[in-house]
C-alpha cells in the first residue's frame, strides 16, 4: 500500500491478533508502533494517510505495558550493594536477565551500607534507556541507612544512621550525591525526618516509609511532607493494631492531601505475605498496590547451595534460606511469578494484576507520560503474555528484546 | 424503486452488505478503475452493515484496495479524535479493519477553517473520482437523508447545515444526555449530491422509522421528507425490516415482499473465493 507519511519515513509496525491493556481494560485492538513510540492509528490514517509497513501476528496474546520493578537488590549472583570492580557489568547482567520476566524498567536497590560504598557504587549506576542489552534503569532505590534499629530486618546494624543534627546535609554526605537516585526508604520517626522528606521531595526523589516503628500520625505527617510510598507493606513495620494502625493505616487514612495517592509495595511471592493479608490490603486500597520482587542476589539461581559474598544460601523452591536454617534470607520470586501469584491470591481481574506491575509503579515515579501504559505517544515497552500471564515475548522501544524460544 | 423487506435488522444489514459486496466484485475494480462508494454514519442502521462488510473482507471475498469512499456528513466543531466524531466512528468500525488506502477514504472536515470551501472541495473530489457508483444511506425519523433536515432543497449540494431540534435531541444520548454538548451544525452532502449517484441504497430499520418510510415512498415528493426525492432517481433500493413497514399499506408490502428472494442467495450472481475454497475441501 502506498504510504504517504508526511511526519516520518520510519517503518510502522502493527501488532495484530492480540488483546491490549488500554483504559484499564483488555480490548481486542491492534497496537501500532513507530520509532520506539506507540502510535495513534487514527491520526496516522487521517493526517498522514499512512498505513503499516510490517504486521506482527501475536497469536491471541495479551499485550501489557512492560513491568516495572522498583525494588530489586540483585539476582543471578549479582548483589547491587556490593562494591565490585564491575558494578556496571553486574547491573547490565541483571537488566538483561529480567527481560525474561517481562520487566522492561527497574530500580536497582541498595540496602543499608557504609558511606564509602554509596560513594563508590552510586555514580556507576546511571539512568539508562532499555534496549536489546537489557531493561532500562529508572534510578537507584536507596533502602536505608536512615531506618529504625528495631526494624532493621536483614540490614547490617553497624551501618544504620540517624539525621543527627545536620538533617538533610547528613543524608547528602552519606550518599555522596542524589544524581542517580529515584527512591529513598527511611523511617519517619527519626528526628528531623520532616525536613529531609520535604527536601527530597523538592528534588523529585520519591520518599518511601519502611523499616520503621512509626505510628500512624508520624506516617501521616511524613506523607504530608511528601512521602508517597511504603516499602514492602507489613514487613519491617509495626503490625496493624486497631487503636494505632501504624504505617499500614495509611491505606485508609483520611489525612492524605487531596489529589495524592499513597502507593505501597507488595512482595506477592506467597511467602512474605499471607494471601489473606494481601487481600485485606488490596481491598482497602487497590489503586495503590505496587508489585515488587525485592529479589536478592540468589534470584534466578538454580536450587541448591550458593555462596554469595559472606553468606551461604540454600534455595528450595521459592524459598531462600540462610543455609542450614529456616531463616528467610530474601525473596527470589521473579516479577511474572509475582503477577501470577497476585492474580490467583487476590482474586482480582487480569487488568488489575497487570496494572499493579506496570501502571502503578509508573504513577509512583511520576513517569506515566512515558512508561507504564500503552497510551499513544508513550515508550513502546511492552510484554506479550498468554492467558495464564506467562511471558511469551518482551519488547522495548518497539523492538523484540526477548522471546520464549530464545 | 425496489423495496426489499427482510424479517429483522440483522438480515437487513446482511442483505445490504451482500449487495454492496457483489456490486464491488462485479465491477472488477483495479488500479485504473476505482469503485466509488458513498457511506452513511447513522450509528444504529449502519453498524450491522459495516460488521458484515468487514467479515467479507476478512474471509478474502472483498478487497477495498481499489475502492474510494465518501462519507455523507460530519459534525462541525467537534475535535476529530472525539469518540463521537464520524471520523472516529468510521475509523474504529470500518476503515481500520479493511485494506482501504487512507488517501481514498474521504470524510468532510468539520474543523476546516473555511467550511464552505471544504464543502466545495468535497464536491470536486467526487466529480474527480468520476461520480459515485453506489451511495448508501439511512433516513432519520423525520425523513431526512444525511443531515438534509426538513425544508432542505431537493437539489442541494454539499454545505453547512444547522441541525433540527429533533436531531439534536436524538443525538444527545451519544453525548451523555447533555444537550449543551451536542454539536448544532454539520457539514452534509446535499440531496442533489446523492441524487447524482448512479445507484442509491437506503437502509431503514425499526418501528420509529416506519412513518418516515411511509412518507418517503407512499406520499409525494416533498422537501419536508427529503428522502422522498429518490422517487425520481432511476435506480434506488430501499432495504428495510418488518418493523419499518408498519405504516405502509398492505398492498405495497405484499407487492414487494418475496419479489427479491432470489437476491438473497448471491452465490448465483457472484463467484466468491471463500465458497470456492469450501468446495475444494
Amino acid at each position: 500500500m502506498p504510504s504517504n507519511k508526511s511526519v516520518s519515513d520510519a517503518p510502522i509496525t502493527q501488532f495484530v491478533n492480540c488483546k491490549i491493556l488500554k483504559d484499564h481494560k483488555l480490548q481486542k485492538e491492534d497496537l501500532w508502533v513507530r520509532e520506539g513510540v506507540i502510535l495513534n492509528p487514527e491520526k496516522l490514517f487521517f493526517d498522514e494517510k499512512g498505513s503499516a509497513d510490517i504486521q506482527v501476528d501475536c497469536q491471541g496474546s495479551i499485550i501489557a505495558p512492560g513491568f516495572i520493578d522498583v525494588q530489586i537488590n540483585g539476582g543471578y549472583g549479582i548483589d547491587f550493594s556490593l562494591a565490585t570492580d564491575d558494578v556496571k557489568g553486574g547491573v547490565t547482567l541483571v537488566a538483561k536477565k529480567v527481560l525474561e520476566h517481562g520487566v522492561t524498567s527497574f530500580c536497582p536497590t541498595l540496602v543499608t551500607s557504609p558511606p564509602d560504598i554509596y560513594h563508590k557504587v552510586l555514580p556507576k549506576i546511571q539512568f539508562t534507556e532499555g534496549g536489546p542489552t537489557g531493561a532500562g534503569v529508572l534510578g537507584v532505590h536507596l533502602e536505608g541507612p536512615f531506618i529504625s534499629q528495631e526494624k532493621k530486618g536483614a540490614h547490617p546494624e553497624q551501618h544504620l544512621r540517624s539525621f543527627q543534627t545536620r538533617g538533610f546535609q547528613e543524608l547528602l554526605e552519606t550518599y555522596g550525591s542524589l544524581e542517580n537516585v529515584a527512591i529513598v526508604t527511611l523511617a519517619p520517626e527519626l528526628p528531623q525526618s520532616s525536613e529531609v522528606i520535604d527536601e527530597l521531595t523538592r528534588r523529585h526523589v520519591t520518599v518511601s516509609l519502611g523499616h520503621s516503628v512509626a505510628n500512624l500520625s508520624q506516617a501521616e505527617l511524613a506523607v504530608q511532607n511528601g512521602a508517597s510510598f511504603i516499602t514492602h507493606l507489613f514487613n519491617a513495620m509495626l503490625p496493624f493494631h486497631h487503636r494505632d494502625p501504624g504505617i499500614v493505616g495509611l491505606l485508609t487514612s483520611d489525612k492524605i492531601p487531596s489529589g495524592r495517592t499513597v502507593f505501597y509495595g507488595m512482595i506477592a511471592d506467597g511467602i512474605h505475605t499471607n494471601p489473606a493479608a494481601l487481600r485485606i490490603a488490596h481491598r482497602a486500597h487497590a489503586k495503590g498496590l505496587v508489585l515488587v520482587t525485592d529479589a536478592i542476589t540468589a534470584m534466578g539461581l538454580p536450587p541448591g547451595r550458593h555462596t554469595l559474598g559472606q553468606q551461604v544460601i540454600e534455595i528450595d523452591g521459592l524459598n531462600a534460606y540462610v543455609a542450614g536454617t529456616k531463616t528467610l534470607s530474601g525473596s527470589i520470586a521473579t516479577m511474572d511469578m509475582c503477577v501470577r501469584h497476585f492474580l490467583q491470591a487476590a482474586g482480582c481481574t487480569v487488568e488489575a494484576a497487570l496494572e499493579a506491575a506496570s501502571l502503578h509503579p509508573a504513577q509512583l515515579l511520576g513517569i506515566t507520560n512515558r512508561k507504564g501504559t500503552l497510551q499513544y505517544g508513550t515508550d513502546a515497552d511492552f510484554v506479550l503474555l498468554d492467558d495464564q500471564l506467562n511471558v511469551r515475548a518482551t519488547y522495548i522501544a518497539g523492538k523484540q528484546v526477548w522471546n520464549k524460544r530464545f | 424503486m425496489r423495496l426489499v423487506i427482510l424479517d429483522e435488522y440483522d438480515l437487513a444489514s446482511e442483505w445490504a452488505a451482500k449487495y454492496i459486496r457483489n456490486r464491488i466484485i462485479q465491477f472488477q475494480p483495479g488500479p485504473q478503475k476505482y469503485f466509488t462508494l458513498g457511506l452513511p454514519t447513522g450509528k444504529k442502521h449502519s453498524l450491522g452493515c459495516y460488521k458484515k462488510l468487514i467479515e467479507y473482507h476478512k474471509s478474502g471475498d472483498l478487497s477495498f484496495k481499489y475502492v474510494k469512499t465518501f462519507n455523507m456528513d460530519e459534525y462541525v466543531g467537534l475535535p476529530r479524535d472525539h469518540p463521537e466524531s464520524y471520523h472516529s466512528y468510521m475509523f474504529n468500525n470500518f476503515f481500520k479493519h479493511t485494506d482501504i488506502d487512507p488517501a481514498n477514504a474521504h470524510i468532510l472536515d468539520g474543523n476546516a477553517t473555511d467550511l464552505e470551501a471544504e464543502c466545495e472541495a468535497f464536491e470536486e473530489k467526487i466529480s474527480k473520482a468520476g461520480g459515485i457508483d453506489l451511495f448508501v444511506g439511512g433516513i432519520g425519523p423525520d425523513g431526512h437523508i444525511a443531515f438534509n433536515e426538513p425544508g432542505s432543497s431537493l437539489v442541494s449540494r454539499t454545505r453547512v447545515k444547522t441541525l433540527a431540534k429533533d436531531t439534536i435531541v436524538a443525538n444527545a444520548r451519544f453525548f451523555g444526555n447533555d444537550l449543551s454538548k451536542v454539536p448544532t451544525m454539520a457539514l452534509t452532502v446535499g440531496v442533489g449530491t446523492v441524487m447524482d449517484a448512479r445507484e442509491v441504497m437506503i437502509l431503514i430499520t425499526g418501528a420509529h422509522k416506519a412513518f418516515a418510510l411511509y412518507k418517503a415512498i407512499e406520499e409525494g415528493v416533498n422537501h419536508m421528507w427529503t428522502v422522498s426525492a429518490f422517487q425520481q432517481h432511476p435506480r434506488t433500493i430501499f432495504v428495510c425490516d418488518e418493523d419499518a413497514t408498519l405504516e405502509l399499506r398492505v398492498k405495497t408490502v405484499k407487492y414487494f415482499k418475496g419479489r427479491f428472494t432470489f437476491f438473497l442467495d448471491n452465490t448465483t450472481i457472484c463467484k466468491l473465493s471463500s465458497s470456492a475454497r469450501k468446495q475444494t475441501r
